[in-house]
């Protein structure tokens, strides 16, 4: 797989393709014009382009982040009614009170299910196929992660898995998987 | 409960890639079909719900657009999303309005116009449907990944094959092709469906619904003035709307969408009708096929089929007319076509026809009973909306 083109590389060249032709187009009609290729349908190619990169406030729940840097995976609990909250909130909906507390999560649980992503974002082109699970830690909570496995074969719904705590290449920052333990 | 409501008024454009048209034009197409349909004219509709989920065209405002393109202003407006329910939700939204006295005649119009983005970016969007920050930001699910989620846990507790799977493409390819309006009007067989690539495994091209430019609209009467209107009011005799977590991780399991299973247990109470045999009250029935495991838990969410049953039901053909109850007969969302904010108006526009037995020959069902139910879900359970049809006023 690795010596074969990432899905980024394939989409990116196509697109190149298609605005050079966009530019040769709009020289020669004196408009951003093209026919669609199938159907010879008129297209206006949009000449304003945005970006979208959002930025999220973490304030209330920055300890999982923090926690991260030290192999920590934690999550918030109501100190009213003890229920654990995955991913980690900062209010209890049921109390309607914001008394929580952090609490490390069990690492270990068992895969409910997975898939392969095999047609990849945009954003995630530049990655091999991934496969993403969902599992139940003993503590009762889901976690959804990618899987450290490239074979779906191998895996199977039932198995014992493990969280760990990874540095998310290329990007370079902290995140957590889930790696089979059988 | 209020008054009475009927559909009186049904539009739909052709489905496919409509780069043929603009987003007004395309709408313009199922609006004119359903005033036509309804013999009313643009200043007798008192409100007009826009669905549209939108992201991937270029227009932010679609209600507006609607408006002036469609000679609708001043009438009042606003857009709805609920994903991929969002035309359900109009037509709820619709039928509130008309059912509360607020308006005597109100529209549902549902518009999407996807191939105005490259597939990727499509793809990108369609992903973010659930929880962006927990589920996507980090682990880059897509639209057809999260269905596989469930399908992965669906054939591994019933034993279903992808032949299985398949078998639901098979079927609404063959309906698909008997409709003029359909996007895919060809029929397809389990060796091409198994011979196509993976896109989220175990689900594969032919087991995914396609990227999808359309319209579709619902035009909604009172009781008095839809009798006026029309011989054959089609009756909304119940609709149920119900939502589930954003992060698919919060759901209890993943062979059945607990929102749909709401949805439907309220449409049947309102609809009078036992969630214990719900067949036997329809002749027909849309269900929400975005990904051909999508239409097996739609079985037995709706409580057609026996938990783990469905699957016989697609190798027994239950499915197709002259079987326990046809579905999809207008090809579903896998071979009509699923316009995301449209896809709920073609839905009950569809079955409308149906019970008013107007759908070409040879995918019209029998209809005995004069009941239909559409079973519509917004992103992956997050939202689900039943809406129930009858001939006679329940």
């Amino acid at each position: 797989m690795s010596s074969e083109k990432t899905q980024k590389e394939m989409t990116d060249e196509a697109m190149k393709q298609f605005y050079d032709f966009v530019e040769s187009m709009k020289k020669s009609l004196g408009v951003p014009m093209v026919p669609d290729m199938k159907t010879g349908d008129a297209l206006w190619v949009d000449q304003r382009e945005i970006t979208l990169k959002f930025i999220i406030s973490v304030n209330k729940i920055r300890d999982f982040f923090n926690a991260l840097a030290d192999n920590k995976f934690i999550t918030t609990k109501c100190k009213g009614c003890g229920e654990i909250y995955f991913p980690p909130q900062s209010d209890c909906p049921s109390c309607k009170a914001s008394d929580m507390e952090w609490v490390e999560l069990s690492r270990e649980g068992t895969l409910l299910t997975y898939t392969v992503i095999n047609v990849k974002p945009y954003s995630f082109s530049h990655y091999d196929d991934y496969i993403v699970g969902i599992a139940r830690l003993e503590d009762g909570v889901n976690v959804t992660a990618w899987i450290r496995e490239k074979d779906p074969n191998k895996l199977k719904v039932g198995m014992k898995v493990r969280i760990d705590i990874v540095k998310r290449e290329p990007e370079g920052y902290l995140t957590y998987e889930l790696v089979p333990i059988e | 409960m209020g008054r009475k409501v009927a559909i009186v008024g049904v539009g739909q454009s052709k489905f496919g890639s409509r780069n043929d048209v603009n987003m007004a034009e395309l709408t313009w197409e199922s609006i004119k079909e359903a005033l036509n349909d309804a013999g009313v004219d643009q200043k007798d509709i008192d409100y007009f719900v826009t669905s549209n989920a939108g992201g991937w065209s270029s227009e932010p405002l679609p209600a507006v657009i609607i408006a002036e393109y469609a000679g609708l202003n001043p009438k009042g407006t606003a857009k709805v999303e609920a994903a991929c329910a969002s035309g359900s939700a109009a037509v709820k939204l619709a039928h509130d309005m008309v059912a509360s006295g607020q308006a005597d005649i109100a529209m549902a119009v549902g518009v999407e116009k996807m191939n105005e983005s490259p597939t990727p970016t499509i793809v990108e969007f369609i992903g973010r449907a659930g929880n962006y920050f927990w589920e996507f930001q980090n682990f880059g699910l897509t639209f057809p990944g999260y269905y596989a989620l469930y399908a992965t846990a669906y054939m591994d507790k019933y034993g279903a094959t992808e032949e299985d799977l398949a078998l639901v493409a098979v079927k609404n390819h063959y309906y698909g092709a008997r409709n003029p309006k359909a996007q895919f009007r060809k029929e397809i067989n389990v060796e091409k469906i198994m011979g196509s690539r993976y896109i989220a495994w175990p689900l594969k091209l032919f087991d995914c619904s396609p990227i999808t430019d359309g319209s579709a609209t619902v035009i909604l009467a009172a009781e008095e003035l839809a009798k006026k209107l029309t011989d054959t009011p089609v009756w909304i005799a119940g609709i149920g709307a119900a939502s589930g977590t954003s992060n698919l991780s919060k759901r209890k399991g993943f062979t059945s969408l607990e929102a749909a299973v709401a949805a439907a247990n309220q449409a049947y109470k309102v609809a009078k009708i036992d969630p214990e045999a719900p067949i036997k009250y329809f002749d027909v029935a849309e269900v929400h096929d975005c990904f051909t495991i999508a239409e097996i838990l739609a079985y037995e969410d709706l409580g057609f089929a026996k938990r783990g049953e469905a699957v016989e039901w697609v190798r027994n053909q239950e499915t197709y007319i002259g079987g326990k109850i046809p579905v999809n007969l207008s090809g579903g969302l896998k071979a009509k076509g699923h316009p995301i904010g449209a896809t709920g108006e073609a839905m009950i526009g569809d079955l409308a026809k149906q019970l008013r037995q107007e759908v070409e020959k040879e995918r019209q069902a029998p209809i005995k009973k004069g009941m239909a139910l559409a079973h519509n879900i917004g992103g992956t359970g997050h939202y689900a909306y039943v809406t129930i049809l009858s001939l006679d006023k329940v």
